[in-house]
């Protein structure tokens, strides 16, 4: 995770789509993932069409192709999946280079990587114009439970300071001489992850005292109010309109 | 002062604890009969072996533990559910470790979170905000992440979250613990320039001196001395007595108080 | 297992949204009645601890480790509200800040590894728990069933999905016997760690393990010096009932164990698989590895994103597999011996 605020995938910017109101951007984001997944997937050219939009969002953002592309890695593991599929699914078979594909499972293999390659580009393209605090205040101002943000934000909050805990623990088992090795050392590092938890939950306690002691009722004060005019809307949800529309093409045409 | 203004509270002082005595659901019990007080302004050190009692202490004084005997009276208002929310804006506690403190994502925020609690908004809020920051020296970290932030800011920053509550007193629990020799010194420094009443619990013998003309020293449970930081320091007997010990080659004597 | 989008269809994913959104609800109420005020930091922190965990790499043989997924740990040790709701953070995160796992997924996602996981593990573990004796070593065995048994069943979860929802039309029988069979196995290494941790943490703090919460040392009061235990309310007749409960419920566990390995057993041919794999396997793996490196390497601390890349890898290669070797089909990507690989390539091993 690295450094917990600005994270990973966050990329600095005073784009247009950086100053974009953080709400208005997750509701676009998840609209149209939405929409990429409604599509038919016999409609091909939808979805050339969706990467378009993405690529021109991705321009405005001043986000490189090389980043996006980069991060598009994550899905590796479903690719793999995906390419299995032509293989092992039923029905109909065709014959390419020699070898028999299931056309429903070819079908399928396309259908899982475009919507998922265009599913994770979004969410790339979201996470790198969107800090990790204005994700958090857009999801409160979405309406997701404020203790369900509550929580989030403190996993943020302390999910470096943990995972650093847990790298000096492994220090300290290392610079003893310990290096975990087999099934054999399994206990010794569960018992780190004991300790781990045990930190954990204590510094929650001590985390909710020092909130109580400042007035903590239960409830956040609300401290900052992220608000978005008409126009940042209609900026922020044109991409899944313009998707809403080629989904619908593809469905009729 | 909020607009909340107490009668009492004028002539009252800041801190008022008799017959204080607790023991933990478990059966521990860790305050045998705790009686002192602290008037408006005066900066006290807390200091006491480990296990004397002393964070079971600080926490009766903002009501986070109750249910024993006796009373803790702050500025004239008596600790109990009535004026709980009052009570934890007039105690400000400063944690020992500032990552407990610094729960918020931005400094500004954690800064602004008791404030809000309180019920403040807007531009006043914001205000508050600046001030308590720049009371610490630490303005122009105001949208830093706390954990970007080093040790002895994150410290002062934990300063100014409860300074932003403008409290009757200031309970400091080990202020000066894991702080290099300038941040040591920058932090006194900040609290000598503070007008509210300090409490610091400490076993930092050298920096209550410096920082606090008075002491108290609270042992097994009771207040076993209450005096003059100096004096208190120089009583051999009693330093050993209640496992006080001086940094080697440390005379209470032949220093003079800046305070 | 994080589902990516477009895997499930478009009205499947959003039924399971209603069910997460649902289930995350109740558990919000849980918590709350639970830890009350106390809910946001202590679920917080043990989101947070249990992303670090996933982190934490356990080696399984040379070469090869694996890593937690903590749902049957964070059942156990927060209890199943405040499990569910830490589980579906860390999804809800992983989704949106690092796109692992698709956000119209996020449905599919939190029900299968949250939801499933929790429950499963917390009812086993609270059932064992009542019918073994009162001691830390039963906790222990009890830790180790249930999140043996929590991995699979959330398989088995995802597979039920996948047949509501599938978009290619894969037999589900074979799904099924593949993600229940290599989630058996992924289970295995689970379950240790879990078991394990679990045993750390009561030998520390008893007080803090949420479902053994009964199994605290009895009081102690002190009269006139000495130490004297406090009468134990109720502790006699929670003894009486477990003995042909015992029987019963040990029958019961040993029967879904045993069906888990039978049923995965059934569904491959893993000697076969072994040998259709080894041609092609080795330039294929190459490949792949290739490209797994990377992303890591962007994704935070190092061993983490192998962890759990891996482990998403571990479970739908696995899947592959066995499917493949089931149907003796063609050839399969192989993936096992490779560097810093995980369960996954363990459990082509073992197979």
């Amino acid at each position: 995770m690295g450094a917990g605020h600005a994270h990973r995938l966050y990329r600095r910017g005073d784009s247009p789509v950086h100053a974009l109101p953080p709400h208005t951007k997750l509701a676009a984001v998840f609209a149209f993932v939405l929409v990429v997944v409604s599509t038919p997937r016999e409609a091909m050219w939808a979805f050339g069409v969706y990467a378009l939009l993405l690529a021109v969002v991705a321009h405005h953002a001043r986000v490189p192709a090389g980043f996006l592309l980069k991060r598009l890695l994550i899905e590796v593991p479903f690719v793999a999946f995906a390419v299995l599929m032509p293989f092992v699914a039923e029905g109909e078979r065709v014959e390419v280079l020699g070898l028999s594909l299931s056309v429903s499972g070819l079908w399928g293999a396309w259908n899982v990587l475009a919507k998922g390659t265009l599913g994770v580009a979004a969410s790339v393209l979201l996470a790198a114009t969107t800090e990790l605090r204005e994700l958090l205040l857009g999801l409160q101002r979405l309406k997701l439970p404020p203790l369900l943000v509550q929580i989030a934000s403190f996993m943020i909050r302390y999910g470096d300071l943990i995972t650093d805990e847990m790298r000096r623990m492994r220090i300290a088992r290392e610079s003893r001489g310990f290096e975990a090795r087999g099934v054999r050392h399994w206990g010794v590092l569960a018992k780190s992850a004991g300790a781990l938890f045990i930190r954990s939950y204590e510094r929650g306690e001590r985390v909710h005292l020092a909130m109580v002691s400042r007035g903590y009722a239960g409830a956040m004060p609300v401290i900052d109010e992220v608000a978005a005019s008409r126009a940042q809307w209609s900026h922020a949800l044109a991409l899944p309109a313009a998707a809403l529309v080629v989904c619908l093409l593809g469905w009729m045409l | 002062m909020d607009a909340v203004t107490d009668t009492p509270a004028d002539t009252a002082p800041s801190l008022e604890v008799s017959g204080l005595a607790f023991a933990y659901p478990d059966g521990h019990q860790a305050l045998f009969g705790v009686d002192f007080s602290i008037a408006r302004g005066e900066r006290v050190a807390l200091l006491g072996p480990n296990g004397a009692g002393k964070t079971t202490l600080v926490l009766h004084l903002n009501g986070i533990l109750s249910g024993g005997t006796g009373t803790v009276t702050v500025a004239g208002l008596p600790v109990g559910k009535r004026h709980m929310a009052q009570i934890r804006r007039k105690v400000g506690i400063v944690f020992q470790d500032p990552d407990d403190q610094l729960f918020m994502p931005t400094v500004r925020e954690d800064v602004a979170f008791g404030p809000a609690a309180a019920g403040l908004k807007g531009a006043e809020l914001e205000a508050r905000v600046d001030r308590a920051l720049e009371r610490v020296g630490m303005a122009e970290f105001k949208d830093r992440p706390p954990h970007h932030l080093s040790f002895g800011q994150r410290r002062r920053v934990a300063v100014a979250t409860v300074l932003a509550m403008e409290p009757e007193i200031l309970v400091l629990d080990e202020p000066s613990s894991n702080l290099d020799p300038a941040s040591r010194r920058e932090l006194a420094d900040i609290l000598r320039s503070l007008d509210v009443t300090v409490l610091m619990v400490t076993h930092d013998l050298p920096y209550a001196l410096e920082l606090c003309p008075r002491s108290l020293v609270l042992s097994e449970g009771v207040i076993a001395a209450d005096g003059p930081t100096g004096e208190l320091l120089s009583d051999d007997a009693l330093m050993r007595a209640h496992r006080l010990e001086l940094p080697f080659g440390f005379d209470p004597r032949s220093v003079t108080m800046g305070a | 297992m994080h589902v990516p989008d477009g895997f499930i269809d478009a009205p499947t994913s959003v039924a399971t949204g209603v069910v997460a959104a649902g289930a995350v609800a109740v558990s919000l109420r849980g918590a709350r009645r639970e830890l009350d005020e106390r809910t946001a930091p202590l679920a917080g922190l043990v989101a947070a601890f249990i992303f670090a965990v996933q982190m934490l790499n356990f080696p399984v043989a040379a070469g090869t480790s694996g890593h937690l997924l903590g749902g049957a740990l964070a059942a156990i040790l927060v209890g199943p509200y405040t499990g569910v709701l830490c589980i579906s953070v860390v999804l809800l995160m992983q989704g949106i800040l690092f796109a692992d796992g698709g956000l119209t997924a996020l449905g599919v996602n939190i029900t299968d590894m949250a939801v499933v996981t929790v429950i499963v593990a917390y009812a086993v573990f609270r059932g064992l728990v009542k019918v073994l004796p009162r001691t830390r070593r039963s906790v222990t065995a009890a830790s180790f069933v249930a999140s043996l048994l929590s991995v699979p069943a959330a398989a088995l979860a995802f597979t039920f999905l996948y047949w509501i929802g599938g978009t290619t039309d894969v037999a589900i029988g074979k799904v099924a016997g593949a993600m229940v069979g290599v989630h058996l196995l992924i289970g295995i290494g689970e379950a240790a760690i879990t078991a394990l941790t679990v045993g750390a943490v009561i030998a520390v703090r008893p007080d803090l393990v949420h479902a053994a919460r009964d199994l605290r040392a009895p009081l102690k009061l002190r009269v006139g010096g000495e130490l004297v235990d406090a009468p134990a309310p109720e502790a006699a007749p929670a003894a009486a009932r477990t003995s042909h409960r015992t029987v019963w419920l040990a029958g019961l566990a040993a029967s879904v164990v045993l069906a888990g390995f039978v049923s995965f057993y059934a569904s491959a041919d893993p000697d076969g698989l072994e040998k259709v794999a080894a041609d092609h396997g080795i330039d294929r793996k190459a490949e792949e590895h290739a490209v797994a490196d990377s992303p890591l390497a962007d994704y935070g601390v190092k061993d983490v994103d192998d962890a759990r890349l891996s482990g998403g890898l571990a479970g739908v290669i696995g899947v592959g597999l066995t499917v493949v070797a089931g149907s003796a089909v063609f050839w399969a990507v192989r993936q096992r011996r490779a560097g810093d690989t995980s369960p996954s390539s363990t459990t082509v091993e073992n197979v």
